[in-house]
């Protein structure tokens, strides 16, 4: 039996949604598992990213943290993929950029509505946030880019299959939206 | 029809008229070049060069070059389809299209041509300009993020309203569109949704209000069909506003 493809998947300053997606693909995921071995991911619960084919990652770069997770991934993978509106172009979280951070952790710690105990957290265990949001082939080089918000379970079982057999990645008209 | 002049566009001869251009010809004979900045109520403005082909081995936009007898044009190579996405991504870069959150997503031209050239992603690094929205008007909205500054709206409110809404200033990078208004408020002018210049648009930068994400996703105008069947949005507006 040949060995199995090692996949590593993330989600960054997304919302999970692409990763729901990807659950989508429903029964077909024992197909998947047949030729694919998860390593990193929050379907495994794994915490740290190794040596694998193929690293997934959904969502934009908007701390510290997502940079070197973005890096490690990088790192340990020989395709990377940006998965989702967020990876591709930064998203519905690069919308802070129109505003600066101060505004930003203002409105959401200080003046925001509702808000108790107003003040802005500062802990060293909370990671950074960088001035804007970026998304992935800013930041790292992007083997390939799975748009939607998010990519259909469809979008994302057509890359899968190609990319496992080889072939080059085509993807039918219906498939590609960026919504 | 022995003295019909003819042109050739990817092998096959279209007839054209004295005075007609690339696109005028095309278009009557139901060939589609991507496009943009053109529609065909309006002088040609050429600033888009989303309909740019390689006219017997230069590139020339269809829109702006006259078609002569015994032209060899190219509208589909690999090397065209490529400068047109690179084109796209260059727009997408220099605004803020965040498509998930717009109104205009699902029947929006520049979207629709992105699909069409399969761009799967922006490539470039982003601008992320800092652009306003203007809602000061009861009944549309301006989000300037997405102008690609195409200047439909100008041309409309000029040659067909009369109005002057509108209009570009400044250039290169520093280009933008304006209102033509003291407080530069759209609310200040005399535009109106019965405008011209109101069904032009061919992105989501001039909006109705009160009414967004009416259609369902998969039922909305390119969800379908790629925009060379479709056709442009504009055209399907003027449909819906008579409707
Ligand atoms: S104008 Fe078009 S490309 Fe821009 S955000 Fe809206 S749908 Fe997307
Ligand atoms: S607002 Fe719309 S029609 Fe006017 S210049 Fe911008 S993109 Fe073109």
């Amino acid at each position: 039996m040949p060995e199995k493809i090692k996949v590593a998947t993330a989600s960054l300053a997304g919302c999970f949604g692409c990763h729901m997606s990807l659950l989508d693909i429903d029964e077909r995921i024992l197909d998947l598992v047949q030729v694919v071995d998860f390593d990193r991911t929050p379907i495994t619960d794994i915490k740290k990213v190794g040596p694998c084919d193929v690293g997934i990652i959904e969502g934009g770069v908007a701390n510290a943290e997502n940079v070197e997770v973005l890096r490690e991934f990088r790192h340990h993978c020989k395709i990377l993929v940006a998965m989702g509106a967020c990876a591709t172009n930064g998203g519905i979280p690069a919308m802070r950029n129109q505003f600066t951070l101060e505004e930003c952790l203002r409105e959401s710690y200080v003046e925001g509505m509702g808000i108790e105990n107003p003040m802005v957290p500062n802990d060293a265990e909370i990671p950074l946030l960088l001035n804007k949001v970026r998304p992935l082939h800013e930041v790292v080089k992007v083997d390939y880019f799975l748009p939607g918000c998010p990519p259909s379970a469809d979008a994302i079982w057509t890359f899968l299959t190609e990319l496992i057999q080889g072939k080059p990645i085509a993807f039918p008209y219906t498939q590609i939206h960026y919504d | 029809m022995s003295d019909q002049q003819t042109i050739t566009i990817d092998g096959r001869e279209v007839p054209f008229t004295e005075g007609q251009t690339i696109m005028d010809a095309a278009l009557a004979a139901e060939v589609y070049v991507p496009h943009l900045c053109h529609n065909p109520e309006f002088v040609p403005h050429g600033s888009c060069r989303l309909c740019v082909v390689k006219v017997n081995g230069r590139f020339q936009s269809a829109c702006t070059a006259p078609a002569a007898a015994g032209q060899v044009i190219d509208n589909s190579s690999d090397e065209i389809m490529d400068m047109r996405r690179t084109l796209l991504q260059m727009l997408f870069v220099e605004g803020n299209h965040v498509c998930p959150a717009c109104e205009k997503s699902g029947r929006c031209q520049l979207q629709a041509l992105a699909y069409y050239t399969g761009m799967l992603s922006p490539h470039f690094t982003h601008f992320f300009p800092l652009r306003r929205i203007d809602a000061s008007h009861p009944d549309v909205v301006l989000d300037f993020n997405r102008c690609i500054l195409c200047e439909l709206c100008v041309r409309a409110s000029r040659d067909v309203d009369k109005k002057n809404v509108f209009g570009i200033t400044g250039r290169g990078i520093n280009a933008k569109l304006i209102v033509n208004a003291a407080s530069g408020k759209l609310g200040d002018t005399g535009f109106s949704v019965e405008d011209k210049a109101f069904h032009v648009c061919p992105v989501g930068a001039i909006l109705p209000k009160h009414k967004g994400f009416e259609v369902p996703i998969g039922e909305r105008l390119y969800d379908q069909q790629p925009i060379s069947v479709v056709g442009d949005v504009a055209a399907h507006d003027e449909e819906n506003a008579h409707a």
